[in-house]
């Protein structure tokens, strides 16, 4: 009997796929206040991968992220996705930052249409509650469709987010400390969401965060960077079966990447 | 030992004093009662001469009779009419002045930094010294009225517009950017419906300085309104009639008034504090 090389319990881990998102020597200088925000960055996503992005407050991680999400041009540098260089928002790249960012004026299911109805019109828009309705039962929000806003609470308008991010089936989800807002548990139990959603999905996806644990608990890579101008000063590759659990927190070989991670980010802090 | 706690055993709640506990009609109510008693009283006293004050009950019959007046197609309600249409067309004329100059200026560097100054420089003058100017330029009829009632209703609705405009948060816009959104569907999907609430908060001073434009001009220049009523009615001393007519005016400026707050309501729903006083609900 054939035994077969690649582990089963990880079918997800995109380490060994193609490429799809690339990034050589980006760097960014802002010139107001003549701030080097980045410097020579190199980054390459693969196919269905998960990676995370930690490093001190102000090292130029939202930066990268609006460099990658096309909505701020690098200094230099080249930005690819596949194939095409990235050169303005893209349809196939979806974002999400620490504030939901619903508009109040709207019920969820229309915010979480919003990107079609720019993209393509309101016809489209009226057409896509179809797949609107599904994502909300994706994250457990079904029944809400009608609901505005004010009336969701933290976690529940993440979770709305995450439905407007999805919504155009990108290909690249970026996210910005999206759970940084909310309280421990159900930020814990939106990681677990998270992993949900990009493992149907086969997402690639990038994920800033100030927690190593998250950043641990939910990526094959993290990227860890130095104080400014940021750079990757290490890649730790996370070695953990799929899909990940809570109590694979409490494991040794969890503890030793997070000790790992954390003594990288000590000495980056105070070089 | 019992350790529930009874209603007695409280030691310490918020105290709400005597006043605060009477329910707000009735306190409404009783503080119209007093100044009426008052008014009467200064009356039968003799304190102020019935030509400067009248009784509250001849005012009141005189109420009664601009009432049936009214009702019944008199002149008033001819006068009537035609300041409500002063002020009314008035309005229209400031919204669209005000939000296309609000728009140019909350959403154009041209317009903010070229466009703004003239107009805060403008808005610091007293507009009613205007009112010679369009009584020349547009005679003593309906226009030179909705001129001044437009010009001084303009820059409330100006400003909010603006303010409004820069009201939006960085998230939003950064949203709207990884959308691949148009600087037009950015305003009008985003800043406009974000800036409502200031945009209302213009257009109510603004339904209350559209009123005190048609009045002033009336005052000055004639015509066929209601503020020539009063003004005729004062210089005959028939002082009951100012207060009746001032009464039946300001009826007028508050259907405007609650007709903004009414669609601000439905359209700003979202909103915790859109109503009158901009107050929590
Ligand atoms: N639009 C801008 N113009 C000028 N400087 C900017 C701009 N945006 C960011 N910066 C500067 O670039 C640097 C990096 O900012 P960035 O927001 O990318 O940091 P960050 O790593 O995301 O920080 P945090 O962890 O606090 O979110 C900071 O010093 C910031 O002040
Ligand atoms: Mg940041």
């Amino acid at each position: 009997m054939d035994v077969p090389v690649k582990p089963a319990d990880r079918p997800l881990t995109g380490r060994d796929t193609r490429p799809v998102y690339q990034l050589s020597r980006v760097s960014k200088k802002y010139r107001q206040g003549n701030i080097q925000a980045l410097s020579a960055v190199d980054i390459t996503l693969t196919e269905g991968s998960f990676s995370s992005i930690i490093g001190p407050s102000g090292c130029g991680k939202s930066t990268l992220l609006k460099i990658m999400a096309g909505v701020e041009p690098p200094s230099s540098g080249r930005v690819v996705l596949d194939g095409k260089p990235v050169t303005g928002p893209r349809r196939d790249i979806g974002m999400m930052f620490q504030q939901a960012t619903l508009f109040p004026w709207r019920s969820t299911i229309e915010n979480i249409v919003l990107p079609i109805e720019i993209r393509e019109g309101r016809a489209a828009a009226r057409k896509a509650h179809v797949d609107a309705r599904e994502l909300l039962e994706l994250v457990g929000l079904e029944g809400f469709e009608e609901v505005y806003s004010h009336q969701l609470s933290g976690g529940m308008a993440q979770r709305a987010a995450i439905c407007r991010m999805l919504i155009t089936r990108p290909q690249v989800l970026l996210l910005d400390e999206p759970f940084s807002a909310l309280d421990e548990i159900s930020r814990d139990f939106m990681n677990l969401e998270l992993q949900k959603v990009c493992m149907s999905r086969r997402a690639t996806t990038m994920l800033i965060t100030h927690s190593i644990s998250e950043a641990v608990f939910l990526s094959d890579r993290v990227y860890v960077m130095s104080a400014r101008p940021g750079q990757i000063i290490e890649t730790i590759e996370i070695d953990l079966p799929r899909p990940r659990t809570t109590e694979m927190m409490v494991t040794p070989a969890f503890g030793v990447y997070v000790q790992r991670i954390r003594s990288l980010l000590d000495k980056g802090a105070f070089q | 030992m019992s350790t529930s706690v009874s209603e007695d055993d409280t030691v310490w709640t918020e105290h709400v004093s005597f006043i605060d506990r009477i329910p707000r009609w009735i306190a409404m109510l009783g503080l119209l009662a007093a100044v009426l008693a008052i008014w009467q009283a200064s009356h039968s006293f003799g304190i102020v001469s019935p030509i400067i004050l009248p009784s509250p009950g001849e005012t009141g019959q005189d109420i009664i009779y601009v009432a049936r007046n009214l009702i019944s197609g008199g002149y008033m309600l001819k006068a009537l009419w035609i300041t409500t249409q002063e002020v009314l067309v008035g309005f229209l004329f400031a919204m669209l002045f005000g939000f296309s100059l609000g728009i140019l200026v909350g959403e154009t560097s041209f317009g903010e930094r070229a466009v703004m100054p003239y107009l805060v420089a403008i808005d610091t003058m007293p507009k009613v010294a205007f009112a010679p100017l369009f009584l020349s330029w547009l005679g003593f009829g309906i226009a030179s009225k909705v001129a001044l009632a437009a010009f001084i209703a303009t820059f409330p609705i100006v400003v909010g517009t603006a303010a409004g405009l820069h009201g939006h948060n960085e998230n939003a816009r950064m949203l709207f950017k990884t959308m691949g959104a148009s600087r037009w569907q950015t305003l009008i999907k985003m800043k406009l419906p974000m800036g409502l609430p200031q945009i209302f908060t213009g257009l109510k001073i603004a339904s209350v300085g559209v009123m005190a434009g048609a009045i002033t001009a009336e005052f000055l220049g004639g015509g066929k309104g209601f503020g020539e009523l009063i003004r005729v009615a004062a210089s005959q001393l028939q002082t009951p009639r100012v207060f009746s007519l001032i009464l039946y005016l300001s009826l007028l400026g508050f259907c405007l008034f609650w007709t903004v707050v009414l669609v601000e309501r439905r359209l700003v729903f979202w909103h915790r504090s859109s109503g009158p006083t901009g107050a929590v609900r």
